[in-house]
């Protein structure tokens, strides 16, 4: 196993990509995920893989496409308004059933917004801004390290769900450095032969198939686009089951149960811990995947809660899902920061007790 | 007896879905023959356009995708990058290559892809049913230009060949037009050399094939091969833009 290294979010994005097998990147420059590209043209070609600067995000987003219906292990990646452009590559690469990582590393918003981390793309990754019944399997890690190993595994499932996986990110993570260990790397198939054998559906010229090679973008009727969506269903369910992942801690005995995710996860520690000290007892629903989400983490929450509190930096984009999750059980409030702004730990604590006073009189 | 001519076997035998007169079907077989004729139909991908061409995959006998409109050139840009030895073509009308896809055929063309664009030009908008395309000529109708088009509303029509042989690293760009046999044997020349730059690396070859749509057009077969040869020619002009030594 390695040691430990100190590397900076978005290479160390890269790294893992590439250690897990990614080896056909495409990008186009845009803040604060710049670096991704520029990892991936000074590393790629070493790799025997490739880097090209697009044109544009959806210049971007259609290559991988091509490059992933020829058999490619693709990355794409971009913040807010460049993932608004890449969404018709991502309801594209669904239908067409093909794999690909995408990095998300979100920046304040609407619009242009700014550069500075957000949270507000929650629904631009779980629900999509692409057309018709399509989900990306969506991650959204704390830590750097816990993005390296989500990034690395991502390559992975993509292939094994037939599917886009995104690991979505605020730009704090995209731009910090930490401590991190990387994983070894895994084999990749690259020429004609394990292409064809490990992808038999890849478009790779004909060769000594029996048949062409076929990848329906437009099936031909409403039949057969049903079929093509319920053969993605099929995945979707069996990531349903699968793919559910969280972090819970405390919830047996928790006045307030938290829900966050990414950097005000690490915040929201904090103020856990001066709450514990003021005597008042804490809990946190951690979601590591936001597709499918973890809703069955609510079930555990004990008696003794009053209110789940989601801190979230958008106007409580995740907090639909928290309230699916906690069906109408519990009061569900929102600490919340917008436009790239952050709380400390402080303002959390005082916002709490704010709302504790709240539900309590 | 001695075979003499004999119906290309990249063809599916299948009706296309195309108009009566439209020229589609002849630059699809074109295209085929040349695979079968080199030799290279099993290592060959295509990528169709969105519009009526859309359904190409359904007649041509080679591993293929359908693209976003106008995006068949990122497609088979990275394509490229994973098949490194096989020949990559897209077929484009129109609409999708000079009005939605104009970004990404200028920056294939400036990048030097090394796949082939057969840039199928009927001057309107085909599938959605006959609007104006950047292609639409002065004076031509269409239902969103249903007084003709002109050129204080709508500038001067896009001559694509033009913008694209600018891009030194496009080494082969001819205009071929469908309306006449002389033509036809003409385009299939340029298809074939197409493929022979594709084949000697060469960098990007793009072919532009004016061609009919009668059915846009408000006219019968004959009568639109003979409006392409009196109005589309005299303005986009038959003409080798650029063309390598290594494949003359």
């Amino acid at each position: 196993m390695s040691e430990k290294i100190l590397m900076k979010g978005n290479e160390a994005f890269c790294e893992a990509a590439i250690r897990g097998g990614v080896r056909f990147y495409f990008g186009y420059p845009i803040t604060p995920q710049s670096e991704i590209p520029e990892y991936m043209a000074a590393h790629l070609d070493d790799e025997g893989g490739c880097f090209v600067q697009a044109e544009s995000e959806l210049g971007a987003v259609n290559m991988g496409l091509g490059a992933a219906a020829s058999g490619g292990n693709v990355m794409l990646s971009s913040s807010s308004p460049g993932i608004a452009l890449m969404q018709e590559g991502f309801a594209g690469l669904c239908v067409c059933h093909l794999p690909a990582l995408v990095v998300s590393v979100a920046r304040g918003g609407p619009g242009i917004g700014d550069i500075r981390p957000s949270q507000a793309d929650y629904r631009q990754a779980t629900r999509g801004g692409g057309n018709g019944d399509y989900h990306l399997i969506t991650f959204i890690p704390t830590t750097v390290q816990e993005a390296v190993d989500l990034i690395y595994e991502g390559v992975t499932l993509a292939d094994e769900y037939r599917n886009p996986v995104c690991i979505l990110v605020d730009a704090m993570m995209g731009q910090m450095m930490e401590p991190i260990i990387l994983p070894a790397y895994k084999k990749t198939f690259m020429t004609d032969a394990e292409i064809r054998s490990h992808k038999p559906w890849a478009l790779t010229g004909q060769g000594k198939r029996a048949e062409k090679n076929r990848i329906h973008a437009m099936p031909w009727s409403p039949e057969e686009l049903m079929a093509t969506n319920l053969e993605q269903k099929a995945y979707y369910d069996k990531a349903e089951k699968e793919l559910v992942r969280y972090e819970a801690t405390g919830l047996d005995d928790a006045e307030v149960v938290f829900v966050a995710y990414g950097t005000p996860a690490r915040i929201t520690g904090e103020a856990m811990d001066m709450l514990e000290e003021e005597g008042i007892r804490t809990g946190m629903i951690r979601p590591i995947s936001a597709w499918p989400y973890p809703y069955e983490a609510f079930e555990k929450i004990g008696g003794k809660t009053k209110v789940v509190i989601t801190v979230e930096l958008s106007f409580g984009q995740m907090m639909e899902d928290v309230k699916l999750g906690v069906r109408g059980r519990l009061p569900v409030s929102l600490i919340c920061r917008t436009g790239g702004v952050l709380f400390t730990s402080e303002e959390i604590v005082s916002e709490t007790k704010e709302i504790l006073k709240g539900v309590t009189e | 007896m001695k075979t003499v001519f004999e119906y290309t076997k990249n063809m599916e035998e299948v009706s296309t879905s195309y108009c009566p007169g439209c020229t589609h079907g002849i630059a699809h077989r074109l295209i085929m023959e040349v695979l079968e004729e080199k030799d290279i139909t099993d290592k060959t991908v295509g990528i169709a356009p969105v519009g009526c061409s859309i359904a190409a995959p359904r007649f041509m006998k080679i591993d293929m995708i359908e693209s976003f409109h106008g995006r068949a050139p990122a497609v088979a840009s990275g394509m490229r990058r994973v098949l490194p030895d096989k020949y990559i073509f897209t077929y484009q009308g129109d609409g999708d290559l000079t009005s939605i896809g104009g970004n990404e055929i200028l920056h294939a063309a400036e990048r030097g892809e090394k796949f082939s664009t057969f840039f199928i030009n009927n001057a309107i908008y085909g599938m959605t049913g006959g609007q104006m395309a950047p292609t639409t000529l002065i004076g031509q109708k269409a239902t969103t230009a249903p007084r003709g088009r002109y050129v204080e509303k709508h500038g001067m029509p896009l001559r694509m060949c033009e913008i694209i042989s600018q891009c030194q690293c496009a080494v082969y760009v001819e205009r071929v037009a469908l309306d006449t046999p002389v033509h036809v044997r003409q385009a299939k020349k340029a298809i074939r050399r197409a493929f022979d730059v594709q084949e000697k690396r060469l960098g990007f070859s793009f072919v532009e094939l004016l061609s009919t749509c009668p059915s846009n057009w408000g006219l019968p077969p004959v009568k639109a091969v003979e409006w392409l040869a009196d109005n589309m020619i005299p303005y986009y002009p038959l003409k080798q833009f650029a063309c390598p030594e290594e494949v003359k």
